[in-house]
């Protein structure tokens, strides 16, 4: 009696896990780096500059996760379709941890003067491409509902293509930024260029798939 | 050790609470990078291993307060945790965690080029052969933050009429210490700086009476993040141009090159004077940090000109473009 209660217990579990379970876990994963952040902050543990600290550790994460999104597609290709399920939730992430990054920014470095936000875009195209890409995940959050999806039919896909010209964007924000260490650079720049490239290659294929026919 | 210390200290500017906290953390600091696994030896040799990298309080003439109206001390934990020696790695806090790696006693300035009388500095030279004081200075890094910190030294002035500058000596080159099995920075093969780290004075900013050799803070010998055992402090430029652990002053007749210099030159010049109307591809020079900075109070304050020695050295580029010349 006990133990096929244990047993089915055990078994609920398990399909938990698997099920709802998961997304829990992936977004309790994801929410670590900001609980993280926001304990240093109340506590003013993160040093002397946090703003370096918080800048930082904001945008790499939306950078990271972003990297995420784009391997969801190919894993799921590969048999592994876990990842594509919380394409949503992860894309959300992106966005969360990118306009903390946007905040931050206002915040510290500009002091949410205007005039000074006019001078940063004319005068640093890191900063210009950096918001560039933030502004290009705004359509793409507002749009990720499933009423949003069915208005949209068909061009709800083309406009989430958005995240490829993002990434290229996003990616430039940290060539521009490294100094006298381009190791972060050249690693985020090989992740995305092989994503990218594996898309560009289905996609040529595809192309080329389609047009045999007509010749 | 500690009461030893705090009598020694004989700036009233420094407050008996600075003095505690940091000796604290130094033992943490020490003991966390002693590691788990050689937890046991470091119990064993501990004791041996902090008398070397623990700085030691020095004799000196301390800083008059008017020196530095307006302007609060920035806590020595701050000063030595947040640091750039790019030797160490790019992470504002690699300095502090790795630059315990580097040997400082021995050590050796060779000092040549156009002087009359070539030689070198050794350490007991460095600590004990000059009259030292405190100069308390702000300190304006390129990436937008600023410090102020009691060094102690002397004027690098004293160090170059030792070895008699000739007459056609125009520049000063110094150059940091280049040893990569004690400095893990300079191994990452995606580093694209040229080591060893290299910098540059015109003779007349060299001699200038700001200029100064620190070889201390806080009373105390430089900790090695902070640039031990030697250090140039030219308090109107950006931070880089204080070039740390100098092992070499040479007396050039052209302008020499210097590292920022080489990486990039239209984002760091020869001069690099702190100049809030010359501006800066990555970093608004208007405005700066004063740390410690927090999220909801960033003290964020306007730069100065010559970060605010403009009185002292504006003689020195007075028919210059600064524009022109950053």
């Amino acid at each position: 009696m006990a133990v096929t209660s244990v047993v089915r217990q055990s078994n609920q579990l398990m399909s938990w896990l698997v099920g709802p379970g998961v997304r829990v876990l992936v977004f309790a994963l994801l929410t670590v780096p900001f609980l993280g952040l926001l304990w240093g902050v109340i506590n003013s543990s993160l040093g002397p500059d946090p703003a370096e600290h918080l800048m930082h550790v904001t945008g790499e994460w939306a950078l990271r996760i972003l990297v995420l999104v784009l391997f969801a597609r190919p894993l799921a290709q590969m048999g592994w379709p876990s990842l594509f399920r919380y394409r949503r939730m992860l894309g959300l992430f992106v966005f969360f941890y990118g306009s903390l990054h946007l905040l931050v920014f206002a915040q510290v470095y500009i002091g949410w003067r205007q005039d000074l936000l006019v001078e940063e875009l004319a005068e640093r195209p890191y900063i210009l491409v950096g918001s560039a890409a933030w502004l290009g995940l705004l359509p793409l959050a507002i749009t990720s509902t499933d009423r949003w999806r069915r208005y949209l039919r068909q061009h709800w896909r083309r406009l989430h293509q958005l995240v490829y010209p993002v990434a290229v964007l996003a990616w430039c924000h940290v060539w521009w930024l490294a100094r006298s260490d381009i190791g972060d650079a050249v690693v985020y720049g090989l992740l995305l260029g092989s994503l990218l490239a594996w898309r560009l290659q289905r996609f040529m294929t595809k192309v080329l798939r389609r047009r045999k026919p007509s010749c | 050790m500690k009461n030893k210390l705090s009598r020694r200290f004989n700036d009233p500017s420094i407050a008996s609470s600075d003095i505690t906290p940091e000796q604290v953390w130094l033992n943490r600091r020490a003991l966390l990078a002693a590691g788990l696994s050689a937890a046991g030896a470091a119990m064993a040799g501990g004791a041996d291993a902090l008398e070397t990298t623990e700085p030691a309080s020095l004799d000196y003439r301390a800083a008059s307060k008017e020196s530095t109206p307006g302007d609060s001390l920035t806590p020595y934990k701050d000063a030595t945790s947040y640091n750039n020696f790019y030797e160490f790695g790019t992470d504002k806090s690699d300095p502090a965690r790795y630059a315990h790696e580097m040997t400082t006693d021995p050590w050796t300035v060779s000092v040549g080029g156009l002087v009359n009388r070539p030689g070198k500095l050794h350490l007991e030279d460095i600590l004990g052969g000059f009259d030292l004081e405190e100069r308390i200075y702000r300190f304006r890094c390129v990436e937008a933050w600023s410090m102020v910190v009691p060094w102690i030294g002397f004027p690098l002035s004293q160090l170059l009429q030792r070895f008699e500058p000739k007459a056609d000596a125009r520049f000063v080159r110094f150059k940091t210490l280049y040893r990569p099995n004690e400095m893990r920075g300079t191994r990452s093969f995606t580093a694209v700086i040229d080591w060893p780290y290299q910098e540059g004075l015109r003779i007349d900013e060299a001699m200038h009476p700001l200029t100064l050799m620190a070889v201390g803070l806080y009373g105390k010998t430089l900790p090695n993040q902070s640039g031990a055992p030697l250090r140039l402090i030219v308090p109107w430029k950006y931070g880089f141009k204080s070039i740390k652990s100098i092992v070499a002053i040479d007396l050039v007749e052209q302008q020499p090159e210097t590292s920022w210099q080489r990486l990039a030159p239209h984002e760091y010049g020869f001069y690099s004077n702190v100049n809030p109307e010359v501006d800066h591809p990555r970093w608004s020079q208007r405005f700066e940090r004063r740390l410690p900075s927090s999220l909801f109070k960033p003290n964020r304050i306007p730069t100065q000109l010559f970060n605010g020695y403009t009185e002292q050295v504006a003689g020195l580029y007075k028919d210059m473009d600064l524009q022109r010349y950053y």
